[in-house]
């Protein structure tokens, strides 16, 4: 079993918002490439021209249908606001044929650089180590048995291993990358952080209260996956902001009903006394 | 130590050029690092204007379309019968030896008999000039069953479009409106920009039947029925104007509502704008500073400045007839009851109250929010503004709109509630990029006919102004193989692609001898009724035995389907192997602030017996001795290829492909004499060019003298004169006026109805679901639109209509492949081998349809057995799909039972080229009546179930004469 480095300051991580994020597979695509290339490369694939196609990857994402708290499918189908209480006798939006939608949400999955990961714990060879001046957890191939001890105890499904090389395999945050002094500055951050389209994916040091990415998890009120596990992960979610839609939205509040009662005004007729100029 | 080998400081490669992405028309530039002489890594070139570091899956991913196994390798002559993928490998010496016998017997006989398409191209100014050399006015890109509906409606109002040539004011606006925009144009500048927005706290709303991608992460998504867009806007427009929210200065100043309209039932000028003996526009003009009490007015130069123009009256020409201001047409139209919320809410599919709340908020954003930006400016007239007036309200527009045969009014609808909100070009609102705006429409007409040296006139497409300018014959019947620039599509300004093969094998209107095809799948997802399309290619006249389309050249880089139906093929180089060039005279890729174009520079070598197509084009050019291929004594003009052409080829003097580092010593941009050392100039610039807009020309630019200075400068406008939004479409009346009988040019009699209605020199919704005749209005959510804004084109159809076909279906692709070539990448395809049928879980529960079903989608052209699978992001009256992951067994160097051969589907296959008659014969193309372009999404469908609806396996089952 591999033991874990004292409790470090820094703690590099990623932070992706949720709110942001159209789910275009730029990250995980630009990862793949980065490290397909790169020494912890390959990222085997294996049937890549024929029936399962499938291959190892740091970074996936997932898209959900998600339902708007507050709104249920009725048996129509038609949504409806949930009643308060169990005891509110009806829905206050009346039936409508007009559908009320929920939201899609796309979810970028990889490593969390956990402070505690079990993934390094129950390690037999100390191939998967956390380390411990920037807590990123990392596999050393060259150690590693390919026992996969380690992706069962990721509550995460964070680790990806391929027959092919009979090790586990695993995002790096780019380690390769981020201190790597054959690049220039602006280039020393993870692959998925420089290509993502809506920048939606921030990289940092999430021990220090003053960085920008801790500064926006505080301002976004950014979370942890799954706290219950006490993993506790580095990296933090965004979650989408309130959509502002239908009703109780400010961008309307200035504008009221009565100011567009239609029927009040004359026909084209009204613009004809105007005087515009050119 | 842990980790013995982990090194830190690694090079990535050996070596790092810059060149431009071609994964798909963003064209983004990237860095490609190279190692040992192969690619190691391809990332987004910080620098570039286009996607400023950023780089999309497809970006990422080209190092395994560099390195696909599908790539070709070596000519091809075809063996076997067509379709049959039997080939011998050839040289190129005789590959282009028997390409130049085929085109040059072609060239001494009818230019015309050679049809050249090209599909996603991005070398257009090269292609359709070389057209142009060679005489044939059968010429075109994918236009046509792309976006030629946005591309036409914006420059005929704009002089600029949504799409590639304009963009929203990413920094200012604070309201975006997505109207049919999934995953699509251009990919990386909306990413970086929603981005922007979502930071900002801007609102987006997206308007669009399915809601995936950017619609995912919009505040608001109102899922309309596909094809009622137009009536949504103009339900908007009649909230807007009965609540008199609206921009009336703005509509004065820059554009021609105020315009008198002359009223004259009858008469050959009726419906056209009044003009004085100089052709000067006229307005009614108050008189003296009377103020609103006033009732005198005069007749004046609607051009002129200082004057208060009437837009609402009837006022009395110098002739004695009347005319009213093109305002008070509008007007009319769109405070009718036709349009207001109560009355297109069903048929949109959203309610009233929504449709009333998104007025308000537009006209709050616009009016309440308004920006005023600090920043001197000098108007086109010459007067000095201390501030740039700003409304944050910016729409954005695509292939959802674009799709349907209503696409071009519907596209014309948006840019006129734009205009009432004074939000074109402004602060916060829809911007153009240069080199747009132009003139709208721009002055470049279609070529038509042939000089002494065989050349065309000018190039094939171009935008038509009068009935003159269609590529007619004497009976008014179609030139063009396409039927573009007919009667029946005047405005195809991009061909019409998709019908292309269909007519040609029909001998309608006439028979070509070769088919040359670059880059454009019409084997497959290209093409429409792809089925047929592919029984077509291989059609024999039964009387001499020969194929009907007697020769198909195709040039590809990858063993795509429609490779199985060329008799001779091409090999294109990848994209890192070649020169190319991204030209301003072509699709730019300029932003708002600033012009820009790009190069590809070859960055590995290929190592197989490939040629760059653009090279080969010059080479046949060459050999066949085209004006301009060849000098006065017959010898190749540009021996070296298309890098030399790019330089030194002038298509003016002065001016080339490329705007950057011109003149002998490079010190002039945009117009210049050919600069020697002009590529390696943009190769030290990280292979592109960017020139920014002087800060006082950056909004307002259709009347802003300081950007109308520049952008003549760099010869992007002949004149620094305003360009007028065209809010009445005078140009559209000149072809209704045709139809109406006068003129010389008149449309045969059997389209006189068609051209009359169409062309409607105000914008008007039409169903474009064709609501077919005969048919009740029983169950289907189309049944409003059927009966106040019938879809003439509608014919009666055996079983055809809203009852029995209730569900619109659409497709998109998704973002990790949007407009890439080929869904055969080994990475993307680990995203999706396959496509499902995406149906509302209500939808789904109606017809006892479970997630994972397998249903039959059936249509008047057949069925075919689909996989559906529930999305809650679905309009209820909507089904989709992926489009072009399915693919056809055998190409693309997959495996026979690849998901994608086996379980993935087009759509394709149940959406006609043409719209029928009750027997089944073609009368016209199943397109845009104005522009041609493709009504892809015109599809509707019902589902049935399947007696085994656990059983896999597509299947396509057609009905009548092709099935």
């Amino acid at each position: 079993m591999t033991t874990l480095p004292p409790p470090g300051a820094k703690k590099l991580g990623l932070v992706i918002d949720l709110d942001t994020c159209v789910g275009c597979h730029a990250c995980a695509v630009a990862c793949k490439e980065w490290n397909d290339g790169g020494q912890f490369g390959a990222l085997p694939d294996e049937d890549p021209y024929g029936a399962q196609p499938h291959g190892v990857w740091f970074n996936r994402v997932h898209s959900y249908a998600v339902e708007v708290p507050g709104l249920v499918i009725g048996e129509s189908g038609i949504a409806r606001a949930r009643a308060p209480d169990a005891t509110s006798p009806a829905s206050p939006i009346p039936d409508s044929p007009f559908p009320i939608p929920g939201l899609t949400v796309h979810f970028p999955r990889s490593c969390l650089h956990c402070e505690t990961p079990a993934c390094v714990t129950v390690c037999p060879t100390g191939a998967s180590y956390k380390r411990a001046e920037d807590g990123i957890v990392l596999v050393d191939a060259d150690k590693c048995i390919g026992c996969q001890l380690c992706a069962w105890a990721c509550p995460y499904g964070a680790r990806e291993f391929s027959m092919e090389r009979g090790t586990m395999q695993k995002c790096t945050l780019c380690v390769d990358r981020i201190y790597n002094e054959t690049l220039d500055e602006a280039d020393r951050q993870p692959a998925c952080v420089m290509a993502c389209p809506t920048r939606a994916r921030h990289f940092g040091d999430l021990g220090d209260p003053q960085s920008p990415v801790s500064k926006l998890v505080a301002e976004r009120e950014g979370y942890a996956l799954m706290p219950e596990y006490d993993y506790k992960p580095v990296n933090r979610y965004l979650p989408p902001r309130p959509r502002r839609g239908g009703c109780a939205d400010a961008m309307t509040k200035a504008s009221s009903p009565e100011s567009l009662d239609t029927a009040q005004l004359p026909g084209v007729l009204r613009w004809l006394d105007r005087v515009l100029s050119r | 130590m842990p980790h013995a080998h982990l090194n830190l400081h690694e090079p990535t490669g050996d070596a790092v050029e810059t060149t431009t992405c071609y994964m798909c028309a963003c064209r983004c530039g990237i860095r490609v690092h190279l190692k040992n002489g192969r690619v190691r890594y391809i990332d987004g070139n910080p620098r570039h204007p286009v996607n400023r570091g950023v780089i999309c899956a497809k970006g990422s991913a080209g190092i395994m379309q560099h390195y696909s196994p599908a790539r070709l390798s070596k000519p091809l002559l075809r063996v076997g019968a067509r379709g049959a993928r039997e080939f011998r490998e050839i040289e190129w010496d005789e590959a282009l030896a028997l390409a130049a016998k085929w085109l040059g017997d072609i060239r001494a006989r009818n230019p015309d008999e050679l049809a050249f398409f090209t599909g996603r191209d991005q070398s257009q100014a090269l292609t359709g000039w070389w057209a142009q050399q060679f005489g044939t006015i059968n010429y075109a890109a994918h236009g046509g069953f792309c976006s030629v509906n946005m591309a036409a409606a914006g420059m005929y109002t704009l002089g600029g479009s949504f799409w590639e040539f304009g963009e929203p004011d990413w920094d200012l606006t604070r309201y975006l409106m997505l109207w049919g925009v999934a995953e699509d144009h251009d990919s990386n500048p909306i990413k970086l920009g929603l981005g922007k927005l979502k930071a900002r706290g801007a609102k987006i709303v997206a308007i669009n039947p399915v809601r995936t991608g950017y619609g995912a992460i919009a505040d608001e998504w109102v899922p309309i029925n596909p094809g009622t867009d137009g009536l949504l806007a103009g339900a908007l427009i009649h909230e807007l104007l009965h609540a008199d929210r609206i921009d009336l200065d703005y509509l004065v100043r820059y554009t021609n509502a105020h315009h008198l309209v002359i009223s004259a039932p009858g008469a050959a000028d009726d419906g056209m704008i009044a003009r004085d003996a100089q052709g000067r526009a006229l307005c009614a003009a108050r008189v003296g500073d009377e103020g609103p009490r006033s009732t005198g007015y005069r007749i004046a130069d609607a051009a002129g400045i200082g004057i208060s123009p009437l837009v609402i009256g009837e006022y009395l020409l110098a002739d004695g007839r009347t005319a009213v201001p093109a305002f008070q047409l509008f007007a009319e139209r769109y405070m009718a009851v036709d349009y207001a919320p109560d009355a297109v809410a069903t048929t949109c599919g959203i309610d009233a109250a929504t449709i009333r709340r998104l007025a308000r908020e537009l006209a709050e954003v616009a009016f309440e929010q308004a920006i005023r930006l600090p920043q001197r400016w000098t108007d086109a007239w010459g007067r000095e503004h201390e501030e740039m007036i700003g409304r944050p309200v910016a729409m954005h527009a695509m292939r959802g709109i674009s799709a349907h045969a209503n696409g071009f009014h519907t596209c014309r609808t948006l840019h006129l509630l734009q205009m009432i909100l004074g939000a074109i070009d402004t602060p916060g609102s829809f911007r153009y990029q240069p080199p747009y705006p132009k003139p709208a429409p721009p002055p470049n007409r279609p070529g038509k006919t042939r000089k002494d040296d065989g050349a065309l006139d000018a190039g094939p497409l171009g935008y038509v102004h009068t009935p003159d300018d269609l590529v007619v014959d004497a009976r008014g019947e179609p030139r063009r193989i396409d039927k573009a620039f007919s009667w029946q599509h005047p405005f195809a300004a991009h061909g019409m692609l998709q019908n292309v093969i269909a007519n040609a094998c029909a001998g309608d209107p006439y028979r070509i001898d070769t088919l040359f095809l670059f880059m454009a799948n019409m084997g497959w997802n290209s093409a429409m009724n792809t089925s047929a399309t592919r029984a077509m290619l291989c059609e024999r006249d039964p009387a001499s035995g020969e194929y009907r389309i007697p020769h198909v050249i195709y040039v590809d880089a990858y063993d795509s389907e429609t490779v199985a139906f060329a008799d001779l093929v091409l090999p294109d180089t990848t994209y890192l192997e070649r020169h190319d060039c991204i030209s301003l005279l072509d699709r730019p890729i300029s932003d708002a602030d600033g012009a820009s174009d790009a190069i590809r520079q070859p960055v590995v070598q290929p190592d197989r017996d490939v040629r760059p197509f653009q090279d080969v084009l010059l080479d046949l050019g060459a050999r066949l001795r085209l004006p301009g291929l060849v000098d006065d004594a017959g010898a190749p003009k540009y021996p070296r290829g298309y890098a030399q052409y790019m330089v030194e080829h002038e298509r003016a003097p002065g001016v080339g492909l490329l705007a950057g580092w011109r003149g002998a010593d490079g010190a002039q941009d945009g117009v210049g004499a050919p600069n020697p050392g002009q590529l390696a100039r943009y190769v030290e610039h990280g292979c592109h060019w960017h020139r920014a807009v002087p800060d006082a020309g950056r909004y307002y630019k259709m009347a802003n003298r300081d950007y109308l200075e520049w952008a003549k400068s760099l010869a992007f406008v002949g004149s620094t004169q305003p360009i007028v939004l065209q809010f009445y479409a005078e140009t559209l009346q000149r072809f209704r006026l045709a139809a109406r009988g006068h003129g010389a040019m008149q449309p045969p009699d059997h389209e006189r109805a068609r051209v009359e209605r169409y062309f409607d020199p105000l914008p008007f919704h039409y169903a474009s679901l064709a609501p077919l005749a005969g048919e009740g209005a029983e169950g289907g959510w189309g049944e409003g639109s059927s009966q106040a804004f019938p879809h003439p084109d509608s014919l009666p159809q055996a079983g055809a209509g809203v009852a029995h076909y209730p569900l619109a279906a659409i497709t998109q692709r998704p973002m990790f492949m949007y407009h890439a070539w080929g869904s055969q990448n080994r990475w993307l395809r680990q995203i999706a081998t396959r496509n499902y049928l995406y149906v509302n879980p209500r939808t789904a529960a109606e017809h006892g349809v479970a997630d994972g079903d397998w249903i039959w989608l059936v249509a008047p052209r057949g069925r075919i057995r689909v996989q559906a699978r529930m999305h809650a992001g679905t309009a209820p009256g909507t089904v989709w799909t992926w489009n072009a992951i399915g693919k056809h067994k055998g190409a693309w160097k997959l495996a026979a039972d690849a998901p994608e051969n086996v379980d993935g589907f087009l759509l394709n296959h149940l959406i006609d080229e043409s719209l029928r008659d009750r027997d089944g014969r073609a009368r016209c193309a199943n397109a845009d009546p104005v522009t041609g372009q493709a009504a892809w999404f015109d599809l509707r469908v019902r589902i049935e179930r399947d007696a085994e609806p656990r059983r896999d396996g597509h299947r396509i089952e057609l009905s009548g004469p092709d099935g």
